[in-house]
């Protein structure tokens, strides 16, 4: 049988978005190093139900590293240990017996906490909303194979399309920058022939919305691209400021684009 | 009680002529709604996978005030987005031979011959479409050099037709529907609710007019009215507990528009999957899926004799039985879904599975790492062996990967006519959550087909048919139906909080998963299928009696989100047992053991079981009407599948 751990763990607690939050103490017992991570505080929310508590809360859903939903910040880490993984894919065997784990939610201004470690990210999807689409109204598309794309550019356009919405890189940024988000986005789309019409408008509006909603400004410490579940490259960041630099310009001295 | 074929079944509507002509024939014959009368009509769509994304999207591209509820955070993580391996489409860009009949020919024959053809032609016709439509939204499918699209060959189809994205491409397509969604948000077309649980459907003079809906952030229970309700909801595959569906997936939505009329169809066609990582322990939460590719290089087997506790490297050749190339000579390891899945069941079953729990097989590249070298093995698979070892902690490159088989996907679903509206007026069913297009069993590559087909391309026509007979905003949630249903969801919520009994709600539904999985899973019989029929009850009485939900409903609390859908569940399950024990054939996902050839093959009765099962709720704890919708085959001809 798996070898077991016995682990404490500190974990976040908050009854509601407008209540104070506290740090709580739990052990872990007898945790089989075969459990995922979020199978760990399955095992510990069952204690907690048979105890007469509330178990602890926190978001998860596909626990296969690709819904990204899950969202909890490890021992001072998005996502926990290990390169290119979500918290659902860490497993209990990266820990070791009598360790003390701290479990956090993904913390910044625009993620205000629900409850315990479920944070509200609606705003990443409204920094969508203000541009992160190609307008192809259903029905309009001409023949898939019409606009041949060179296989290098369409491969860059994926290594940016992976980009799962997390949310790790902004909790990994002192910031709290979208930055990667958002540039991987608006180079998935403007890298592409079809997305080449809006590109301008595209970058400009994403950008502002981003700014509007409180995220932080980038300042290069590339925490973002170390967090990353997808492992997508902070250099989108850098191909992003120059397209909103080139939009701005135009948009200053071409009045309609 | 069961009723005569076709007799009292409402009509499928399906279009007359030639399969070919069928489809073009219902668009011209559709009805009409003037683009500034479409404003008038509220359309709400449940769900925002595949399907229900891209109908909000494209329903409100067309006009139709549309609202799009979700239980997830964000309309971007519904589990469409886990789907890896492809989509199917008949663009015959590979000039291989494909065709919109070869499409339709291969699902229908996939579906082991118990879907409607009509649909499947249908189908078959849109998987162009959708292929253009996603590529114009930016979806990054795979390319070759010279900038065209790449395609690959998936189970059950002798052609090239499979487009994809690396091993994602459920996500990217999802993107996608998300993004074009998104779009629509921003041009005030759509409101999204996020966090939003459908907990029942309300229905004005027998028409589907609202829904009743749980605020998963502040507890509030609140209503939505409108001129129609699509679900597109997903499938039903976590009744066993254990699946590769999300943590969140269930059957709430659909099982409650059945206790308000609506039919379920064929709910016993499920899918398993044979290549899962097995479980490893009473704490497992799901199972997670590995591509079928792999059994391209692996080779399955397990220890002749039973209880062998060797590691594998130590167990001789001689001693070793490579069970599916025994049994299945000309197929060999790659022997289809069903039969692979039930080979592994079987050796378990004996005692000679491996592992700790001795639930699973193994799947060893030893011969394929001598043949070709590590390198080859590691440029085919390496992200696979590489989640592998995530996930086990084991190198199978130096070990044998040990797999079991997974419920994957449901075939059955709410019954739908052409239309894709149920036998209320008013509820569409679109995606996983119908069942009309994958028969018995689906193919590797449909469902994503599917999904995007009803959303983008069939219910923006066919919804018409419906609301054009309707004066829009007739009913608010002034009506006094809003107000009773909306009662009888919170008193039930006051239940589930009242009871301070015992047990936790994941421990309910464990025990429902196994007994499900045991009597109802790879294989099933009569006896085993009574005996579920009479556990099931029990188990749902004693929920009722001694679940814990701790918490309040003014604020989060999965416990109570959980206990809703396990609560349904446990009513659910039933029905899928007594379909399962009516059905007295084998077919596709559905295997009965009485009914199979000598050497262990399914064995179809097309002579009495050509038939579509669709059940009607006559109450909890009572025995459902059977209803059948006959299915006629008039372009494919039935045959028995052979893969010796």
């Amino acid at each position: 049988m798996a070898k077991k751990l016995q682990l404490t763990l500190k974990v976040w607690r908050q009854p509601s978005g407008k209540a104070e939050g506290r740090i709580e103490t739990y052990d872990a017992k007898d945790i089989p190093v075969t459990a995922s991570f979020l199978e760990m505080l399955d095992i510990v929310n069952e204690g907690i139900i048979a105890d007469g508590g509330e178990p602890i809360a926190f978001d998860h859903d596909c626990r296969e590293g690709i819904c990204g939903m899950c969202s909890l910040t490890i021992n001072g880490c998005p996502h926990g240990p290990g390169k290119g993984v979500t918290t659902c894919q860490v497993h209990m065997r990266s820990f070791q017996d009598g360790d003390t784990i701290w479990i956090e939610p993904f913390r910044a201004d625009a993620f205000p906490v629900l409850k315990d470690l479920m944070v509200d990210r609606t705003a990443f999807d409204h920094i969508i909303q203000a541009g992160g689409f190609i307008s192809a109204r259903t029905g309009s598309a001409v023949d898939a194979n019409a606009t041949p794309i060179p296989k290098p550019v369409a491969d860059a356009a994926f290594d940016a399309a992976a980009c799962i919405g997390c949310g790790a890189c902004v909790a990994a940024c002192k910031n709290a920058s979208a930055m990667l988000f958002v540039a991987a986005k608006v180079e998935h789309l403007g890298m592409l022939p079809q997305g080449k019409a809006e590109k301008d408008r595209r970058v400009l509006s994403m950008v502002r919305a981003m700014d509007d909603h409180g995220f932080g400004n980038c300042t290069n410490q590339y925490e973002c691209e170390a967090v990353c579940p997808k492992e997508i490259s902070a250099t989108y960041i850098t191909k992003m400021n120059r397209d909103f630099a080139a939009a701005s310009v135009k948009e200053a001295v071409v009045t309609e684009f | 009680m069961v009723s005569d074929i076709s007799k009292d079944m409402p009509d499928s509507k399906i279009p007359s002529g030639p399969i070919a002509e069928k489809w073009t024939k219902h668009k011209m014959d559709s009805r009409l709604i003037n683009p500034n009368n479409k404003r008038k009509y509220t359309v709400l769509v449940v769900g925002s996978g595949l399907a229900g994304a891209s109908a909000a999207a494209t329903l409100s591209e067309l006009g139709y005030k549309v609202k799009c509820f979700c239980y997830q955070d964000s309309p971007r993580r519904a589990h469409s987005i886990a789907a890896q391996g492809g989509i199917n489409a008949a663009k015959n860009y590979q000039n291989d031979g494909d065709s919109v009949y070869r499409l339709f020919y291969d699902t229908v024959k996939g579906g082991d011959f118990r879907s409607r053809e009509a649909n499947v032609h249908r189908l078959a016709e849109c998987s162009t479409e959708i292929i253009d439509q996603c590529v114009a939204q930016g979806v990054p499918f795979a390319r070759e050099y010279g900038g065209l699209l790449a395609n690959r060959s998936f189970g059950g189809a002798q052609v090239s037709r499979t487009f994809y994205a690396r091993g994602q491409t459920g996500q990217q397509l999802l993107i996608g529907a998300y993004s074009a969604l998104s779009k629509q948000i921003a041009a005030g077309g759509v409101e999204m609710y996020p966090r939003t649980e459908m907990l029942d459907l309300v229905l004005v003079d027998g028409h589907a007019k609202g829904i009743v809906v749980r605020d998963m952030v502040t507890g509030r229970v609140h209503s939505f009215a409108g001129d129609t309700v699509l679900l597109a909801t997903g499938g039903y595959g976590n009744v066993f507990y254990l699946s590769t569906n999300a943590m969140g997936c269930n059957v709430t939505a659909a099982y409650r528009a059945h206790k308000r009329g609506a039919y379920f169809a064929n709910p016993c066609y499920t899918q398993i999957h044979p290549t899962c990582i097995p479980v490893s322990g009473a704490y497992q939460s799901k199972l997670t899926l590995m591509s079928e590719s792999l059994r391209n290089d692996g080779r399955v087997w397990v220890p002749k004799k039973a209880g062998e506790t060797r590691r594998p490297r130590d167990i001789p050749e001689d001693e070793r039985d490579y069970y599916l190339e025994r049994k299945y000579p000309s197929f060999g390891n790659l022997a289809p879904r069903d039969i692979s899945s039930r080979g592994a069941k079987e050796v378990c079953d004996e005692g000679r599975g491996v592992g700790d729990t001795g639930l699973g097989v193994y799947l060893d590249f030893a011969a394929a790492i001598d043949r070709d070298g590590e390198d080859a093995i590691r440029e085919r698979y390496g992200n696979l062996f590489q989640m592998y070892e995530q996930i086990t902690g084991e190198n199978a490159y130096q070990t044998p990967m040990r797999i079991f088989p997974a419920v994957h996907y449901t075939m059955g679903g709410l019954w739908v006519d052409y239309n894709l509206m149920s036998n209320i007026p008013g509820l569409h069913v679109l995606g996983e959550a119908n069942f009309s297009d994958h028969g018995a069993n689906r193919l590797g590559a449909s469902a994503l087909m599917q999904g995007l087909a009803d959303g983008y391309f069939v219910i923006p026509c066919t919804i018409a048919n419906y609301l054009a007979g309707e004066t829009p905003g007739t009913v608010t949630t002034e009506h006094e139906a809003f107000k009773k249903v909306e009662e009888e969801v919170s008193q039930r919520i006051h239940q589930f909080l009242n009871i301070n009994g015992n047990r936790s709600v994941d421990s309910f539904h464990r025990e429902l998963g196994l007994m499900v999985w045991d009597k109802c899973g790879m294989a099933r019989d009569r006896e085993g299928l009574t005996e579920a029929l009479k556990k099931i009850p029990e188990l749902r009485e004693e929920f009722w009696k001694n679940v814990r939900v701790p918490g309040d409903n003014n604020n989060v609390n999965q416990e109570l989100e959980k206990a809703g859908r396990v609560a349904d569940f446990l009513e659910f399950a039933e029905l899928l047992c007594y379909d399962a024990r009516a059905r007295e054939e084998s077919c596709g996902g559905h295997f009965r053991t009485e009914y199979q050839t000598e050497e262990g093959e399914a064995m179809r009765d097309d002579e009495n079981y050509a038939y579509v099962s669709a059940w009607e709720h006559e109450g909890v704890g009572k025995e459902p009407t059977l209803h059948k919708e006959n299915l006629e085959f008039e372009n494919v001809k039935l045959a028995v599948r052979s893969y010796k």
